[in-house]
């Protein structure tokens, strides 16, 4: 039996209260949303926290909305409430491509976007999406807040640029004109994490690709955007070859690690495979061939 | 600490550790033991009660976090000697062998039901897709949700209202 080692367990009742309790009970608290990856750590006593700040009361954190030029999610927003979202689907199909993939639908009904990114798992697939999306994570304290993009956000495996008396609320992502966005995941069985995964989103007009970013994930320390890749699709017409092209420059700058989910050769030629797939399909729907 | 909350329609209020899961405080503190406790690693799904209606895996969540909330488990499906749709179901078309799975897989059948009264079997398929049988092969267990589902009563169990 796998049981946490103790702790201190209190119920935030606002955002306030939660940093207010962060902030005294300093490096030793740890926020407790979905607790889908926080509770497993704990059992298996990889994390130690000696007080848990629930925060699943807090509504406020629980939204998906259209501010002018972008659409912003509260942090409290669940796996589940993300796959049903039409407003996200319509702006962002990546996001239902990917939640049709995490885990499976209970565990969706408790995983939180906040925790997810706040996880920093390698693995993790709205990490991906989000890099994807070149999203940026708004980050309070008792100092007020502060914008963090993606690139930013992840310092490390498992680390973030949240600090001990810091929560993430809220995260940003811009709307801009003639998007399109897509994900591809390779996984050993239904549910589980990605071997490897790879989202693609481009912003086009008059069938050109003028900005286009990718979002890896499990090919390296941390989900990652490969700049060599937003440089290839500025400015580039699409077609099959391309594609191609675009596949082999991922693969040649990523760095997978062989473990038990495959070795660094196969998981190079997912990051090529699943970045053309995901481009090809992103196109298709930034031109509005496909849904 | 002390927890409060509302079991299969009952209060229940209880001086707890913070560190104790919501299944063990079910099945070792309630004595409920109709919830199973298995892989205890979020992956096989017997653990699975509902919360607030909605299907969440037990061994996964503390019961200090399901103070306030309303929890059903396998024993509330039953009201006043009369079975469940879904346990009818279960029994009519065979949706068990061993029955390790099948408190887990009733409730998730009994949430799906009260938010989608016809599902199609793929959505069956995805409902449960969190949830590991190591007998049935599945397909009885589909065929019993949707037994369930051709044989509604106005049972509304597990239904957050
Ligand atoms: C069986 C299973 C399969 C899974 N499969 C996948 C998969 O295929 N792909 C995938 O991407 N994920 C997968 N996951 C992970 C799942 O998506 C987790 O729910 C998610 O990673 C963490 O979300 P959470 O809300 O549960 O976070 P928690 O476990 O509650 O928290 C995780 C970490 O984030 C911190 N935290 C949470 N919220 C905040 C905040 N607002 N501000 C600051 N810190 C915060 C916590 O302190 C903790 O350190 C799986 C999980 C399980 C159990
Ligand atoms: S015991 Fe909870 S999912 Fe297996
Ligand atoms: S009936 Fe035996 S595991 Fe499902």
């Amino acid at each position: 039996m796998q049981v946490p080692a103790p702790f201190e367990y209190e119920r935030a009742t606002s955002v306030e209260h939660a940093i207010a309790l962060r902030t005294q009970l300093g490096e030793e608290a740890r926020f407790i949303a979905g607790g889908h990856s926080l509770l497993p750590m704990m059992k298996l006593r990889l994390a130690n926290p000696e007080y848990l700040i629930d925060i699943n009361d807090l509504d406020e954190l629980f939204y998906i909305t259209r501010a002018d030029d972008e659409i912003r999610i509260g942090a409290m927003t669940r796996h589940r409430e993300l796959l049903d979202s039409d407003l996200l689907a319509e702006h962002f199909p990546i996001f239902r491509d990917a939640e049709k993939v995490i885990a499976d639908p209970v565990v969706r009904n408790r995983g939180t976007l906040g925790g997810s990114l706040c996880q920093a798992d390698p693995s993790e697939d709205l990490s991906a999406v989000c890099t994807t999306l070149d999203a940026s994570c708004v980050i309070k304290s008792t100092d007020g807040e502060r914008i963090v993009s993606m690139q930013d956000f992840h310092v490390g495996p498992y680390e973030t640029a949240v600090g001990d008396t810091e929560m993430l609320t809220e995260i940003r992502i811009p709307l801009k004109a003639g998007g399109g966005s897509a994900y591809e995941k390779v996984e050993r069985r239904a549910g589980d994490w990605a071997v490897v995964s790879s989202g693609v989103a481009v912003w086009m007009s008059n069938g050109t690709i003028d900005d286009g970013r990718v979002g890896l994930a499990a090919v390296g320390p941390n989900t990652t955007s490969i700049g060599p890749v937003a440089e290839a699709l500025r400015g580039a017409a699409p077609s099959e070859e391309f594609y191609e092209q675009v596949g082999e420059i991922a693969a040649a700058n990523c760095s997978p690690q062989t473990d038990q989910r495959g070795t660094a050769a196969y998981k190079t030629h997912l990051a090529k495979e699943l970045t053309r797939r995901s481009l090809r399909r992103a196109v298709a729907r930034a031109q509005g061939q496909e849904a | 600490m002390q927890v409060t909350m509302t079991i299969n329609g009952q209060e229940v209020s209880e001086e707890i550790e913070p560190r104790l899961l919501l299944v063990h405080f079910i099945r070792d503190q309630l004595g409920l033991t109709g919830t199973h406790w298995g892989c205890d690693t979020s992956n096989c799904g017997t653990c699975v009660v509902l919360i607030d209606g909605e299907p969440v895996k037990s061994c996964t969540q503390l019961a200090a976090m399901a103070s306030g909330h309303d929890i059903t488990t396998v024993e509330g499906l039953e009201v006043d000697g009369e079975l469940d749709p879904v346990q009818e179901g279960f029994m009519q078309c065979h949706g068990l062998q061993c029955g390790f799975c099948t408190p887990g897989m009733m409730l998730t059948a009994r949430a799906l039901l009260n938010a989608d009264p016809d599902p199609s079997e793929e959505v069956i398929r995805e409902a449960i897709s969190g949830q590991i049988c190591r007998c049935t092969g599945y397909s009885t267990i589909v065929r019993s949700i949707q037994w369930a589902a051709d044989h509604e009563t106005d049972v509304s169990v597990g239904s957050a209202s």
